[in-house]
């Protein structure tokens, strides 16, 4: 290049070209698998404990370095996991992999720490107005809600992982400030959380969207410590996340077979599959850990149960040949 | 969970929603170069030239046969959308493709909008005459960068077929008529596994040496992912000039929008080293990354190597990304949803397009 520069002089006032160019991808991606909880909470059908808990011990055996399992939220408001306690002292704990659960408030933490929960999380929004819909406070109150959730885990050592909804648009506020993103992010952040999932919560995202917001958030947490949460619905999902990736996010959530629909676009799809990111990310050279056919069997095995066709493209193509 | 969750009754509308922030809708503004900069991804084209395919590739790959009448409607719908490229039809021998078999009737009945071109596909000399008796104005050309794809697909060698589009090629130059070139399976082959990108790059440049004006580069089977197509790229641009090329994505394992966003953002900086000295820096200008991309609306035609599994990408969801990314393609998003949503009541089939179905679901 510098030749090539010496030999054509106005090659320096061309636009920069973005690192993607490089080719500077991270070489190992930390995949955060959220089927048992994210994907299965948004599915119609409930789902059997037992069968909760063979899914998660069969996602165990893929390599997936975190799943997670639960969440202990009030049975009324979500039925489907209101096994939360059956199913984490039901599943294999594999070593070397965490499971952990979402806990909203206090109440939540201690009965998830003595079910036996060893990682928890919990789900801050970048809207107001969302904030105000999803958990009926503002986004100060849930903060301080979650204020009260650190201390006790900072009491008992245990990790708690943050998450921040709508950072590429809001169902009801429509477009969301990347600035509003790196604030409530570095809020969590500077609470204790060990890591901030940016989810694209209706996927609206698009891969300028997502860079502008990265931008911001980088600018006020650690890019170690950022992961992406991105949805499926207008198929953006992963070109969202190689964007994510080529900006050096390590960390990227998923769900086996694409479980979770949306609930905000009646049969719209949700959580991207985790399969269709591990083939790519294996496909870029890039190490995840995790064995796709031993993942694909988990996603039949699910899609079976719940009587419904996988979400996952790789799954579809693989499955019929 | 089977009910509606009241939350979604106080929701904007998808479509007040997505409107409103010009994700979708109008073309969108090319951005403006001051606005922030380090915010925009470098390296991208300002304008994208989309090649819908649909009507052939798309229709031609749906087990149901697809009355004229609608096929032309469709067309008609989708020249209205401002996209200025559609594949029309193919001129192959029915007998093959029962699909086409109408190609000379619609290729004379649809409407010809003033901009828009219609090319149609050539297998062979005898294709070619018969397309510009029908009133073809532009043809394309199918190799491979497979042996045994070629040999199954059209029954004959990579030479073979390249002799039989040069017979194409030098009637279409005597009559001014423009060629494009395809290239099929140039990120994998269902016979043959990886596709060596050398090989990709020898047979484009047989085929625009024999003088088509654009190459697109089929991911056939829809293996690749942004690492293959980078690399095939890479080997290409040094035979080709960026300008002259084109991505061809099947979203068969769902990649098809991370390997065309990679294919818009690739180092163009490969392709200037091969232009001879001196010249302009203007040629800068349209120097960032591939700028025409082949889709087809509703996502039409499934693999024939995979059952069930997708085939095309979604024309929609090209559009949807390209204008999130402020990249300028001309086309109207919502017309071609609508044309999507025309092809979809009519083959009785759900859309491909993951944009279509969050838009029409609520």
């Amino acid at each position: 290049m510098a030749a090539a520069k010496r030999a054509l002089p106005w090659l320096a006032s061309l636009r920069p070209i973005s690192s993607a160019a490089a080719g500077s991808f991270p070489k190992q991606v930390k995949i955060v698998e959220v089927g048992p909880r994210d994907g299965l909470q948004n599915e119609k059908n409930i789902v059997p404990t037992q069968v909760k808990i063979s899914l998660i011990n069969m996602l165990s055996e893929t390599g997936l370095p975190v799943i997670e399992a639960t969440s202990f939220v009030s049975p009324k408001w979500v039925p489907q996991m209101a096994d939360h306690t059956e199913v984490l002292q039901g599943i294999q704990k594999f070593p070397g992999v965490s499971y952990p659960v979402l806990t909203p408030n206090l109440k939540g933490f201690q009965a998830a720490l003595a079910a036996g929960a060893k990682e928890v999380s919990i789900f801050g929004a970048a809207s107001e107005l969302f904030t105000k819909k999803n958990i009926n406070c503002s986004i100060e109150e849930s903060l301080q809600k979650f204020s009260e959730v650190m201390h006790a885990a900072r009491a008992s050592s245990i990790p708690v992982r943050g998450y921040v909804s709508c950072v590429l648009g809001c169902p009801y506020e429509g477009k969301i400030a990347p600035a509003k993103v790196a604030e409530v992010s570095k809020k969590m952040y500077s609470m204790g959380c060990y890591e901030i999932s940016l989810g694209d919560t209706i996927g609206v995202g698009t891969p300028g969207s997502m860079k502008e917001m990265l931008s911001a958030v980088m600018k006020e947490v650690p890019l170690g410590a950022l992961a992406v949460h991105c949805h499926d619905t207008y198929g953006q999902a992963l070109a969202n996340t190689l964007v994510a990736l080529q900006m050096g996010v390590s960390v990227v959530d998923s769900s086996v077979a694409g479980l979770g629909g949306c609930p905000y676009a009646q049969g719209a799809s949700g959580n991207v599959a985790t399969e269709d990111l591990v083939y790519m990310l294996h496909g870029l050279g890039i190490h995840t850990g995790v064995d796709l056919p031993k993942l694909m069997e988990a996603g039949v095995f699910i899609c079976k149960v719940l009587n419904r066709k996988t979400s996952s493209k790789v799954a579809q193509a693989s499955c019929r040949l | 969970m089977g009910t509606v969750p009241s939350a979604l009754k106080h929701c904007l509308s998808y479509q007040h929603l997505l409107k409103e922030q010009l994700w979708i809708g109008e073309p969108a503004a090319p951005p403006s170069p001051h606005a922030g900069e380090e915010f925009q991804i470098s390296g991208l084209p300002e304008y994208v030239k989309i090649v819908e395919v649909g009507p052939r590739d798309g229709l031609q790959n749906e087990k149901v046969t697809v009355p004229t009448d609608i096929k032309i409607e469709l067309i008609n719908r989708l020249s209205k959308a401002g996209l200025s490229v559609i594949e029309a039809t193919s001129f192959v021998s029915s007998k093959w493709v029962p699909q086409m078999a109408d190609h000379t009737e619609v290729m004379r009945r649809i409407e010809r909008h003033p901009g828009v071109r219609y090319p149609v596909l050539t297998p062979n000399l005898q294709g070619f005459h018969s397309a510009i008796a029908a009133g073809a104005t532009e043809v394309s050309v199918f190799g491979a960068a497979s042996e045994s794809f070629s040999k199954m697909n059209i029954n004959c060698s990579i030479e073979e077929s390249i002799e039989k589009f040069e017979e194409v090629t030098k009637s279409a130059r005597n009559m001014n008529i423009p060629v494009r070139g395809y290239v099929s399976c140039a990120l994998g082959c269902p016979y043959e596994g990886n596709i060596i990108p050398a090989k990709v790059a020898n047979v484009s440049k047989q085929l625009y040496s024999m003088g088509c004006y654009e190459i697109s580069l089929g991911d056939t089977i829809g293996v690749g992912t942004p690492g293959s197509m980078k690399k095939m790229l890479e080997a290409v641009m040094k035979e080709i000039p960026l300008s002259a090329l084109a991505v061809h994505c099947h979203d068969t394992y769902g990649q098809a929008l991370a390997n065309i966003l990679t294919a818009i953002q690739v180092d163009s900086i490969l392709s200037l080293l091969t232009l001879p000295l001196p010249f302009n820096s203007d040629v800068l200008e349209d120097k960032m990354g591939v700028g025409v991309v082949d889709s087809a609306v509703a996502g039409l035609g499934g693999c024939p190597y995979a059952k069930g599994a997708t085939g095309n990408v979604a024309t929609e969801d090209v559009i949807y990304m390209l204008n999130g990314l402020g990249i300028n393609t001309g086309v109207n998003l919502y017309k071609v949803m609508e044309a999507g949503n025309f092809i979809c009541t009519a083959l009785n089939k759900k859309t491909n397009s993951k944009v279509a179905q969050a838009s029409f679901s609520v």
